[in-house]
């Protein structure tokens, strides 16, 4: 059964349709990966189901569970059940670790949050007092992020490029991370252009400018991404280029 | 002054204070601690240590305060500073003579508490001589009532001998604003090292004015001033930073964020001046709303726009 539904969501900026026609169900407890290229609109894709600012304005309708929340802000979505990582997770001045994960959690409880960060290979004795700036590398950001996940215990989670900036030792531990979220009933959109990442998911979508272009088990995706996408004959050959919709 | 000096029929009026500056009651009887309790134009307790002299003087024009630290001595547990008002209205003038002698270390906590503002007037003069190789660091909260009935005038004049260590933090994070009126001046000789913070949040129509200088005279020394400053409901900043270096290896930043909401306003003013061609110095302004992914990253997890910005300036101000 689907939690969430994208019917016809076109999404036009400065008359530019970064989103075109969207149709797309995705199913409750499902691992979904969104794949493509750089630039396919994958993250828009994202900040569009999130509800984020700028990305708003759109035609057709965002459906989770069985209710239109097209009109519903950010932190309504939330309240409902979505969250969403960044690809590129903020920083904040004067803020610990704690403090942002305490915001994020569903239950305060600090033994929760220790309780994730060592499921991250984050030492909490270390990590809980430091601040949430600069200071943190990429890859301890975004595995901050992922741990406000962890804690928010949504219903939807997007997880947007969750291997950007991660070393190969951690990697694991996300896709670790991704299995516990399936395990919990959890929904995770995966937004991906990496075949690693990919290879997590149960079921995929493939986007090229803006559009799906092709959806189905993910091996199938796997496949048309290695052939058709890398490098890619939209843009670099368009001679040669066959969209799989409707084939 | 070695020794304790407490009017007794004040005692009370001590324990209000301090409580109400958030500061333990028992700090006064702690024999190691040295303070000095200010209650509008009266001195009303009084404890130094070997080594520090605290020599207030009740004058016609305000409280004379002659404050010595001895060549080589630490004061080990920080010196409080109290200087308040518990009724509505008034004046209170502090003036203080403040030398730090060679290889000397002493912490400040200065708190200046009027939580029942209504028309309170409070100015500190400050004369201030590091010597050299000294340290003295003086940490300033102010803690006003909800009317905003207040204007502060704090002004100091600092002299940083060779190797000296200034810092200095003003924070007015509880109770309105009112007016402030912050003009310090510091004058820095070789190696010595001068740090400025002021942490404010101002809202209804209360006006925040800083003027913060530090001049970086000898080979080597260092400065940074730091101003983060939140506005809102039609609250008014207005930030000049200056700093200047003429010695070769001077090396200075100033850093000033300002968070606006509302129909506040803000404004910045960083002047960096270099006379040297082996001195540098470095600024940085931000001023604005909140950052838009720092608050729709906090939003994605549930919160409110109120909560968010509000834990976002948070942490701006800690």
């Amino acid at each position: 059964m689907e939690v969430l539904q994208l019917k016809n969501v076109t999404l036009t900026i400065n008359d530019n349709h970064i989103l075109h026609n969207i149709n797309i169900d995705f199913w409750n407890g499902y691992v979904h990966a969104v794949s493509g290229p750089n630039g396919a609109g994958k993250s828009t894709l994202a900040s569009t189901i999130m509800g984020l600012e700028g990305y708003r304005e759109i035609q057709g309708d965002i459906i989770y569970q069985g209710e239109n929340i097209n009109d519903r802000s950010v932190d309504e979505r939330a309240r409902l059940g979505i969250t969403m990582a960044w690809q590129d997770p903020a920083r904040y001045e004067g803020l610990t670790i704690k403090d942002f994960l305490m915001a994020s959690a569903k239950i305060k409880n600090e033994d929760n949050i220790r309780d994730v960060l060592a499921s991250l290979s984050m030492n909490p004795q270390q990590y809980l007092k430091r601040a949430l700036d600069k200071t943190l590398s990429g890859g301890e950001r975004k595995k901050i992020e992922l741990a406000s996940i962890l804690v928010n215990e949504a219903r939807l989670v997007l997880l947007d490029e969750p291997d950007s900036g991660i070393d190969v030792e951690s990697l694991e531990r996300i896709f670790e991370s991704i299995r516990l979220l399936k395990k919990r009933g959890t929904t995770v959109i995966l937004i991906t252009h990496s075949l690693a990442v990919l290879q997590q998911a149960d079921h995929a979508f493939l986007m090229c400018s803006g559009e799906i272009i092709d959806k189905g088990e993910k091996e199938k995706i796997v496949k048309y991404f290695e052939n058709k996408c890398i490098p890619c004959p939209h843009k670099n050959i368009p001679d040669e280029w066959e969209p799989a919709v409707g084939k | 002054m070695n020794g304790s000096l407490l009017l007794e029929n004040k005692s009370d009026l001590i324990k209000e204070l301090l409580e109400a500056s958030g500061i333990h009651s028992g700090m006064h009887k702690d024999p190691e601690t040295a303070y000095l309790v200010v209650h509008h134009d009266k001195v009303v307790g009084l404890q130094g240590l070997p080594g520090l002299e605290v020599e207030p003087q009740e004058k016609s024009d305000g409280i004379h305060i002659r404050f010595l630290v001895k060549a080589g001595t630490h004061i080990k547990k920080p010196v409080y500073l109290c200087f308040g008002m518990m009724q509505r209205e008034g004046v209170q003038k502090i003036l203080m003579d403040v030398t730090i002698e060679k290889r000397a270390k002493v912490n400040i906590f200065a708190h200046c508490t009027f939580p029942n503002s209504m028309n309170i007037v409070h100015r500190m003069n400050a004369e201030i001589h590091v010597e050299n190789d000294a340290h003295y660091s003086y940490f300033e909260r102010h803690i006003h009532g909800d009317e905003g009935g207040i204007s502060v005038y704090p002004k100091a004049k600092v002299v940083l001998e060779e190797g000296a260590h200034f810092k200095t933090e003003f924070e007015l994070l509880k109770g309105r604003v009112g007016l402030i009126d912050i003009d310090y001046e510091c004058t820095c000789r070789a190696l010595s090292v001068l740090e400025m913070m002021a942490r404010i949040s101002g809202r209804g129509d209360d006006v925040i004015k800083i003027n913060e200088t530090g001049h970086l005279l000898g080979k080597s020394a260092r400065g940074v001033l730091t101003t983060k400053i939140a506005v809102r409901d039609k609250a008014k900043a207005e930030v000049y930073n200056t700093l200047t270096a003429g010695a070769p290896y001077a090396r200075g930043h100033v850093d000033c964020k300002e968070i606006v909401q509302d129909q506040a306003q803000a404004k910045a003013v960083p002047v960096i001046e270099v006379n040297d061609p082996k001195a540098h110095i470095t600024h940085e302004a931000a001023l604005g709303s909140v950052d838009s992914k720092q608050l729709q990253t906090l939003m994605s997890r549930g919160l409110t726009e109120d909560e968010g910005v509000e834990l976002i300036i948070k942490g701006l101000l800690r």
